[in-house]
Parts: C-alpha cells; structure tokens; sequence
C-alpha cells in the first residue's frame, strides 16, 4: 500500500469525523439508532439463512443501500478493496475445498456485511452514535459510571491521540540521533514513559480545572 | 489489592514517616480518567502505525501491544475501560482501528473475534499482572511475560479463531491455521510489553500503589 | 486572601536499593499570608516552588497544617477552592483536554452555562476576548504552542476565578509570547500567584518568594529577593 509509505501516520490523521460523509439521503436522515438496529438484525438475518440465493440477496440489497446513500466510490472503496480481494481469495478457497455454493454463500455475506456497515459508518456522524451510545449506557450510572465523565473520557481520548502520535514521532528522532532507531526498547519505552507522564499532568489539569469534582 | 502503602514500610521507614507526616494522597478520579482516556488513545495509535498484511486480512498490528500494556500497567480495571473506550469510540465511527478504519463495518470482518476480546484481554493481564508484581528481580519479568501471554491465549487467540470460523466459513482447523501465523509477533510483543511495563513502574513507582 | 499554617508536604520515595518506600519531605514547614495583587515564586528545579504552588488549589494537599483561600479549607473544601482558583501548567498541551479550542472552553463553562447553546456562545466569547475567536474550531494540534498556551489561560480565566495561579506558563514560549503572556497576566483584576524562572517578570512582581530546598528562605522586596536568588544560586555551583 504505497499510501502508506509517506510515515507512520499520514497527516493529517483522518480525524474525529474522518469516515463520515456529508448529504441529506434518506440512509443519511434515519435517526443512528435505527441504523445500528439494522445492522445488527443483518448480521443476525445473514447468520440464519443459508444458501448462496439468499447471501447473493443480501449483498443485492447492500449495494442498493450504497447506492441510495450515494456514497462516492471513492472514500468506500479505500475501505473496501482489501475486503473485497479478501472475498475473493476466500470464494475461490471455499469453492475449491467445500464446492461452489458455499464459496458464494461466504464470499457474498462477508461483502454483504461490509458494504452494510461501511454504508452506516459513512453516513452517520460519530458524535451521533456516541449520543445513542449515552443513551444505552445511561442507566451505567447507578453502577458509577457517568455519563458526563464518559464523555469526557472520548473528548480526552480523541485529543490525546495526535499528541501520542506528535510524541512518537520524537521519540523515534532523538533514537535516530542516538544511533539507537534499531533497538526497539529505545523507542517503545520513552514514548511509554512520556505517554505516563502526560497522562499524570493531565490528570493534575482535569483536578485544577475542577472537572473531577462533581 | 493487598499493596497499600503502609504494607511497604519497614520499621526504619515507620520511624521516618513519625519524623515526617504521613502524605495525603488525594482521591484521583481525575487521574483515573486521565489514564484511561491515554492509553486508549496509545492503542489507537499501535493501530494506526502500518501493520503488516496478511492474506487472511486481519493485519499484524501493535495493537495486542498496546492493549497488554493498558491492562500490565493500569490493573484490570482501568486496563479493561481503556479498552473498552478505544472500542467504543471506534466502533462508533472514528477511524482508530488497524489500517485507519472505524465504525461498525468492523463488526461484519474476520478480525471481529480479536477486537471484541481486546477488553478481556486487558482484565486477564491486569489480574495475572497483579500476582506477577509480588515478585522480585528476573522473576517478576518472567511473570509479566506470562501475564501477557496468558491474556493473549486464554482471551484473543480463541475468540479470534471463533470470529474466523464464523466471518470466513472455516473449520477449527483452517482457523487454527490462521491464527498460528500470530504467534510469533505476540511473543516478541509480550517480552516488549514486560520490559516497558517495568520501566513504566520505575518511572512512576506510585503506579504500583494505585493498580486496581 | 491565601493562608498558608505550618504546612508540610511529604511524599513516599522509592528506595533506590529497592527496599520498602520512604516518606521524604517536599516543602514546609511554611507559614504565608498571601494578599498582594502580583506575587512570584522563583527558586531552583526540585526547591519546592511547584509543590507550594500546587498547594493553592488543593492539587496537592498538606500532610499536616492548613492551606486556607478566602477562609475555605482545601482538604475540605476542594470543589470550592478549585471555583475560586484557577491554575496554569507550564506545558498547555497536558492542559487542554478536548480536541478544538471551542470544547475545552466550553467544557470549563459546563456547570455555570447548563444549556448547551448559551455554554458554546459563552466559549466563543472567551476566546474572542483572548483573540483567539477565528481559530474556535480547529483542531488544537493545528494551534502554535504559543496559542496553546493563550487557550489554556482562556479556559482557565472563562470561569472568573478570584486567583490565578500559573506554574512556569512561559517556560515553553519564545520570546514574544512571553511577552504576550506576560502582558496579559500584568493586565488581569484578578490576584495572580507565578511560578517563573524569568527574573525580570519577577522584579515586576509586589512580593518575592523564594524556595529553597522545601523551605521559603525569603520572602519580601523584587529586586532584594532576585539579588537573594542569585546569590544563593552563585554560591550553589553544579548540584
């Protein structure tokens, strides 16, 4: 994958949003909630019907949803050409070793699956699913957990990955200037230990912040 | 757990903490959620780092590192959300999962059954973590080698050969085969995730204190 | 007003030779009234400077004597105290928790503005009033550390604490964003405590402290507190 080859992180990182895709389709304006009890019943409804028919079905009816969604190729497929090799490879494989109908039948319902879910991963916005997610987790909090802390934990948690990213980054060029970039302990254990410490003065931030005293 | 701090004192120490006052250690949810919220985003960042593909399409990836390491270090408590909250908000869209992909597409692919016991996988290293941190010495590394390997084979390994034997249509076998080509990567990666655990620990020996 | 009575610190240390773990002391003991408008601390790495500063808001509490801001205790009393005193690190990037400039303030904001649009328009005044309006969305890795370091001050100023407590806040900056910073803390109503290795910021201070070794070896007059300092520093050589 040549896309690869520019570093360790291509930047910018796609981001917080990076896999949503904007439009006012009909699969764009269904509420996150029903979208995710769609996918979930399609893994269940690929599960219980056998037969290449009904797995070719399923992926008839996943391309359509695509299309209706109008996704451009262009974002789906960086997600999908692996898979879709990886059905292939897995199609020809079933075929040779269990006959045609079952190298069908699995190469359809994996693409059928994926195509699904990319459809609702390009179509609905994170802080949406994660809206859905608060709502599910809500009684959490009588077992302690709150919701406002949850989110918290993903505000932090999306912050703090351009800054580890930033962070290994130097890490590796002071091993580079050491003579050291071969030792894998020079460069895992100071990114570890720098991760630690940053986590440790942003525990004292959240404390002096008083974001913890609720 | 059983390492509170008056446990460590010896009677020289007892006699230094009368000549100075105890410390008063402030409660530290604040901390807490600071090193959950990290280490997720350290094992979103082992995934985003290239992996090394592999035809049965779930790539060799830092990740089992990262999540070893949360779970060695963290406890399993903490070990266990910080995963939890790495799958959550990748499952809900954001791209931190292997090859920069996210959402719930990841649920319908052959590497289901690894990133679902991910969380697991964290508990079980922060549980034999915990024992392997009474030790001393070579031992005590040893031990969390263990730990590790012990949270890669009783958590990942089978669940990961289920979610290929369901995603792929394969045998036990055929799985089996598969999931074989992991092992020599999660080796090198549990002896790596012992040494930084330990240089974690010296680092930051309070952490030792606070495991739960 | 900030109180400060026979306060000790200590810490557990590990032992070098690996055995069990030690109390040492960090600071004290210190007795302070603090009520001038500019206050500095300066003293050497590891005197003790950032231990009492962190003491003002309760991040670190004493292990015995009480630390006081306007009667209430910070053991006791922390929720209210961390109302009453905000805190500026030396590194913005531990400081700023969410991911673009417009959250991080609004979630300063989240307990006075409990309604979610009048919180956001709130954060985006803030940040105007710090010029930092045009970049409310973006990411903050996209922010000059300069600007980062505006954003957590902002953040921390968006709640209108009575004490502004800053440990090093322009250790990182260049230059003319130590000037930034600088000015900027000169022109607030609030009472401002700095922790600064930056001996001119210093001398402009009403009131000196300085650390040594847990210890506040004097405590009076900028300019005979600096020449104190460097004195003390002179004779000390390479630790």
């Amino acid at each position: 994958m040549t896309r690869r080859e520019r570093g360790p992180l291509r930047p910018p990182w796609a981001g917080p949003l990076g896999l949503y895709h904007p439009g006012t389709t009909v699969v764009h304006r269904l509420p996150a909630g029903a979208k995710l009890a769609g996918l979930a019943l399609a893994g269940v409804a690929v599960l219980l019907l056998d037969g290449p028919r009904s797995a070719v079905g399923a992926l008839v009816v996943a391309v359509g949803v695509l299309l209706v969604a109008r996704v451009p190729l262009h974002r789906t497929t960086r997600g999908l050409l692996p898979v879709t090799v990886l059905a292939l490879v897995l199609g020809l494989y079933q075929t040779w070793s269990r006959g045609w109908e079952v190298g069908v039948e699995v190469a359809a319902e994996l693409l059928a699956l994926v195509v699904l879910g990319t459809v609702v991963t390009a179509t609905t916005r994170s802080d949406a699913l994660l809206d859905v997610l608060a709502r599910v987790t809500r009684p959490l909090r009588h077992v302690g957990l709150h919701p406002e802390t949850a989110a918290l934990a993903v505000g932090l948690f999306l912050r703090t990955i351009p800054v580890l990213a930033q962070s290994s980054l130097d890490v590796r060029a002071a091993a580079r200037a050491r003579g050291l970039d071969r030792d894998p302990r020079a460069l895992v254990v100071p990114a570890a230990v720098r991760m630690v410490a940053h986590a440790r003065a942003t525990g004292d931030a959240l404390a002096a912040r008083g974001l913890a005293d609720d | 757990m059983t390492d509170a701090p008056e446990k460590h004192l010896s009677t020289d120490s007892a006699a230094a903490a009368a000549v100075h006052p105890a410390p008063v250690v402030r409660s530290s949810v604040a901390t807490d959620v600071a090193l959950v919220s990290t280490f997720a985003a350290f094992i979103a960042v082992c995934a985003i780092l290239p992996g090394i593909p592999t035809p049965s399409g779930v790539p060799i990836t830092l990740q089992t590192f990262g999540v070893v390491l949360a779970g060695l270090v963290l406890g399993w408590r903490r070990g266990a959300l910080a995963v939890l909250l790495y799958l959550v908000v990748g499952l809900a869209g954001v791209p931190v999962f292997a090859d920069g992909t996210g959402g719930l597409v990841v649920l319908t692919k052959p590497s289901v059954g690894y990133l679902l016991a991910f969380p697991f996988a964290a508990a079980v290293a922060g549980l034999l973590a915990g024992r392997a941190l009474r030790l001393t010495g070579a031992l005590r590394y040893l031990a969390l080698v263990g730990a590790g390997l012990g949270a890669s084979f009783l958590t990942i390994h089978p669940a990961g050969i289920v979610g290929l034997m369901a995603r792929l249509g394969v045998s036990f076998g055929e799985a089996f085969a598969i999931d074989v080509v992991y092992w020599p990567g999660d080796l090198v990666k549990n002896l790596l995730a012992a040494a930084v655990a330990l240089a974690v620990f010296r680092a930051f020996p309070d952490l030792l204190r606070s495991r739960r | 007003m900030i109180e400060l009575d026979d306060v000790v610190v200590t810490a557990w240390s590990p032992d070098p030779a690996g055995g069990a773990d030690r109390v040492v002391r960090l600071l004290g003991p210190v007795t302070l009234r603090l009520a001038e408008r500019r206050i500095a601390v300066v003293g050497a790495n590891g005197s003790g400077k950032s231990t009492l500063a962190r003491l003002l808001n309760g991040l670190v509490l004493p292990s015995s004597g009480t630390v006081r801001v306007d009667g209430l205790d910070t053991a006791t009393d922390g929720a209210a105290v961390r109302q009453r005193v905000g805190f500026v690190f030396t590194d913005p990037n531990a400081q700023i928790v969410l991911p673009t400039p417009l959250e991080d303030v609004a979630l300063s904001l989240r307990r006075r503005f409990p309604d979610k649009v009048e919180r956001l328009e709130a954060a985006r005044a803030a940040l105007r009033r710090f010029g930092l309006g045009e970049r409310a969305d973006v990411s903050v890795h996209a922010l000059s550390g300069g600007q980062r370091q505006l954003l957590a001050i902002a953040a921390v100023l968006a709640v209108e604490p009575a004490v502004l407590v800053c440990d090093e806040p322009t250790t990182l900056l260049d230059l003319r964003w130590r000037r930034v910073v600088d000015d900027l803390l000169a022109d607030l109503d609030q009472q401002v405590v700095v922790v600064t290795h930056d001996l001119d910021a210093a001398r402009r201070a009403d009131r000196v402290l300085v650390v040594d070794d847990g210890l506040v070896v004097y405590d009076g007059d900028p300019h005979e507190a600096v020449a104190h300092y460097e004195a003390l520093m002179g004779q000390a050589g390479v630790p």
